[in-house]
């Protein structure tokens, strides 16, 4: 993944507007946020190829990391603290906002194929 | 040649690097054959290599090559058992005992190495631990494998008291190493949270004795 382009990405969401896509969308501290610190809470969640079609998206800077909203016809798709992107062999849009140390705390993935969802990789 | 068959149960590629590799290890250099089965890919992971080198979607085909080294570094047999990381618990655990119970059979294990349900810390890991346990309780008494059960949550020692088989692994230590090292994407994110933990001496040293608490059938 590289540091988001705003503009590549906004083009990007733009393409993928009011089609049938397929959204991967998670937030994570990981499962052992309290048991190496007693003071943590562990809280996550995710949605895995949720079909949606949107109106119109945004990515909007917020210094340092991005947010992203997507407009459904009833309700939206969010996402906070984006930072890095990448349009893969598949063309699917990747975008992932990483820790310090490189570990992911959030995802947001816009598709026009179902994401894998068997264990096995279609490698 | 001793009579063993170790057969190996966590949902992770490197828990058993972590957890159970210098056991494996000295198992391997008396000849005793071992398998690992592993519940998923780890395909939810958080940790992407540091500097990042993986995404979430191409995560689980590092972690299958990540793992496929580890194991040729201990020299193990590994299957994937072809679930999906972090739904394990959400699965019918009789349907996952019984494809358990099928493998634990097949490959005639006389050792099995697992979590310890519900003090293993991730959901995962309590889960497929359950299921191995109830795999194994309906197996014919005579047929039965022991179970040695890896705890990992911070209050295991006090709820369970000391655990049965405490090995010292720094024979193996290198090896052990090496095979955690081989889990590329994972092994620097693990390693720096066990080292920024405030009890950092105490949780290296937890790698380099494994324990575990053998199940008491009824």
């Amino acid at each position: 993944m590289d540091a988001i382009q705003q503009n590549v990405v906004q083009e990007k969401i733009d393409q993928l507007a009011n089609k049938e896509v397929y959204v991967h969308l998670e937030t994570t501290n990981g499962a052992y946020a309290s048991h190496f610190d007693e003071n943590a809470y562990n809280v996550g969640a995710f949605i895995r190829n949720a079909q949606v079609s949107y109106q119109h998206g945004k990515i909007v800077s917020t210094g340092g990391s991005y947010r992203v909203g997507l407009k459904l016809d009833l309700g939206w798709v969010y996402a906070e603290g984006l930072t890095d992107f990448e349009i893969d062999e598949k063309n699917r849009l990747l975008m992932a906002g990483h820790d310090r140390e490189g570990r992911l705390m959030v995802a947001l993935e816009i598709s026009e194929t179902p994401f894998s969802h068997e264990a096995d990789p279609d490698e | 040649m001793s009579k063993e068959r170790v057969v190996v149960i966590f949902p992770h590629p490197d828990d058993e690097s972590f957890g159970a590799s210098g056991t494996i290890s000295k198992f391997r250099d008396e000849g005793v054959p071992v398998t690992y089965l592993c519940g998923t890919l780890g395909e939810m992971g958080r940790n992407m290599g540091n500097p990042v080198f993986a995404n979430r979607e191409t995560l689980s085909s590092f972690r299958k090559k990540e793992l496929a080294e580890a194991a040729k570094q201990l020299d193990i047999d590994v299957e994937m058992l072809g679930y999906r990381d972090k739904t394990l618990e959400f699965e019918p655990r009789q349907q996952v005992a019984e494809h358990l119970k099928e493998r634990i059979e097949a490959l005639g294990a006389t050792i099995i190495i697992t979590h310890y349900p519900g003090y293993a810390v991730h959901p995962d890991h309590d889960a497929l631990g359950a299921a191995v346990i109830d795999a194994v309780e309906d197996m014919p008494e005579e047929n039965r494998p022991q179970v040695w059960m890896h705890a990992i949550s911070n209050q295991s020692e006090q709820d369970l008291g000391k655990p049965d088989i405490v090995a010292d692994v720094r024979p193996y230590w290198e090896r052990k190493l090496a095979a955690i090292k081989a889990h590329l994407s994972q092994a620097d994110g693990m390693m720096s949270l066990i080292e920024d933990h405030d009890q950092a001496s105490e949780q290296l040293e937890r790698l380099k004795t494994e324990r575990f608490y053998t199940h008491k059938f009824q």
